[in-house]
């Protein structure tokens, strides 16, 4: 009974049973996760392949970006501006299975979905995304994050943050708290203090921010640091692992973070906790101790579990960043590369390029950028190649980067979604 | 036309069937993540579809050395060989909408 009605729901959402029924024997791909990576890999495949059978298995009708959340939260542009769906993806031939990834039965070359149908696959794609691992910081726990939201997944939490500011009397302390490394966009926090910093500079100057970290050290660290200072001296407060950053627990009900020094009550908090991969791949044996996944760096085939590739923040990419540029360039190499294997033919040692950029104030764009080879195992950063916008630059070129910027976010949108 | 000072693109521009997506050379599907590959989209960043190979070889070769202003493409062309960069231009070259 359970199985029809499944198999019905199915059929009538994507028309899946021809074409799964006509794929038995070979070239069937099935991608777990509509994000950055899995939805540009479905799609990739299908163009490269048009026999080949793709389905995309993600529960959620829209997706909600995570880059350019931070102007939603700073008030600088609307939830919506972030949201795609998946028509350009069913119009390329790729299915949709708009639900959940249940089990991987990786013997049997299986995925059962969360309403018990079974997809067959010939090479399966996780590109699962992150998982806030609600056991690594204590106090932390899930209903926490209605109090002192974490942003790190854009949508209601986004939202919920934003009003927070909005509701903030001037005057108020907003308090970051940022997570060692690795973890997904490591800017991410930097950018979000600083167009935090921006709101309250213009709507309630009187407003101080501290940003507590686990590290000492972050990405594109002098251009930011630089900015704040010249943007909003007095304002941004950032606090090292060595100056005792390291937030050791938090009090959702008081909204107070506390360190091996200090306790700090927030007037709005933002938790950035520490993450793991998507909970699918530790059912399929792809994640390792550390809770990431290990691959291979030609078509980022798990070295834990053959014929599994993982996509995006999830894996380990080596030298590569948890970004959705980054997750958007693997895919496209890992869809060429799993079109090869299934021809029978050897993937290419590819190149990979990665530009990040982020901004500090809606006219003050950044970047770090770099391109990647494989090497002893691993995707490297090639010498000489990427780094860093210059550190002395005026004001134009700044302005130019935030211009890209936008341009970047409407391409990687319309690459990903079609 | 300077072709004469490219015999690497020549060389790419006279292997058939380039204009294949499944025969991306290395690093040629990144570039997407910027530079569009829909028409459609509204960006400062200018479309590498259909672009005369040269003029592509050229710009990464003065965005490399330096030559040509650049925000961010001077540390990305310093990534990419001749050869590598030449065969991204051809295939870019042999795109079409």
């Amino acid at each position: 009974m359970s199985t029809r009605r499944t198999f019905l729901k199915l059929t009538a959402a994507a028309s899946l049973a021809p074409a799964v029924a006509s794929a038995q024997g070979a070239g069937r791909v099935v991608v777990v996760g509509g994000g950055f990576a899995g939805a540009t890999c479905a799609r990739t495949i299908k163009k490269l392949d048009a026999k080949l059978t793709v389905t995309l298995v993600e529960p959620n009708k829209t997706f909600t970006a995570c880059p350019f959340s931070n102007g939603v939260i700073a008030g600088l542009r609307e939830l919506r501006q972030q949201q795609f769906g998946y028509d350009g993806v069913v119009r390329d031939g790729v299915i949709s299975a708009q639900t959940s990834a249940g089990s991987i039965d990786v013997s049997a070359k299986t995925v059962t979905l969360a309403d018990g149908a079974r997809l067959s696959y010939d090479r399966l794609v996780l590109a699962p995304g992150i998982d806030l691992n609600w056991s690594g910081l204590p106090g932390y726990i899930e209903a926490a994050a209605e109090k002192m939201p974490h942003a790190w997944k854009a949508g209601p939490q986004t939202l919920l943050l934003r009003r927070q500011l909005e509701a903030m009397e001037d005057g108020g302390l907003v308090v970051i708290s940022a997570p060692a490394n690795p973890f997904r966009c490591p800017p991410g926090p930097y950018e979000r203090a600083s167009l935090i910093a921006y709101y309250l500079k213009t709507k309630k100057p009187k407003s101080k921010l501290l940003l507590l970290d686990a590290k000492d050290a972050f990405s594109k660290q002098k251009l930011f640091q630089n900015a704040w200072a010249q943007l909003y001296p007095g304002l941004i407060e950032w606090v090292s692992l060595s100056q005792g950053g390291k937030v050791t627990s938090v009090d959702p009900a008081t909204l107070t973070f506390v360190t091996d020094f200090a306790r700090h009550k927030a007037s709005v908090a933002n938790v950035i906790p520490p993450q793991k991969a998507g909970a699918i791949t530790a059912q399929a044996g792809v994640a390792d101790r550390t809770g990431w996944c290990p691959v291979e760096p030609v078509a980022f085939e798990s070295t834990l579990q053959p014929g599994i590739h993982v996509l995006g923040d999830a894996a380990i990419m080596g030298g590569m960043p948890k970004s959705a540029f980054a997750a958007n360039a693997q895919a496209k190499v890992c869809a060429a590369a799993v079109v090869a294997r299934l021809a029978g033919k050897e993937p290419v040692d590819p190149r990979l390029i990665n530009t990040c950029y982020s901004l500090v104030a809606p006219d003050y764009g950044i970047t770090v950028a770099g391109v990647y080879r494989p090497d002893k195992g691993q995707l490297a950063d090639i010498a000489g190649a990427g780094g860093i916008s210059p550190i002395e630059a005026d004001a134009a070129f700044r302005a130019q980067e935030a211009v890209y910027a936008e341009g970047w976010f409407r391409t990687i949108t319309a690459e990903t979604f079609g | 036309m300077r072709c004469w000072l490219l015999p690497a693109l020549a060389c790419a521009l006279a292997q058939p069937g380039a204009a294949h997506a499944a025969d991306a050379p290395p690093g040629a599907s990144s570039c997407s993540g910027c530079h569009a590959a829909s028409k459609t989209v509204e960006t400062a960043v200018p479309r590498l579809v259909g672009r005369k190979p040269v003029e592509i070889v050229m710009a990464m070769r003065e965005f490399k050395s330096g030559a040509r202003p650049a925000t961010v493409m001077g540390r990305i062309a310093k990534g990419f060989n001749d050869p590598e960069t030449d065969a991204i231009a051809a295939w870019f070259g042999a795109q079409s909408d």
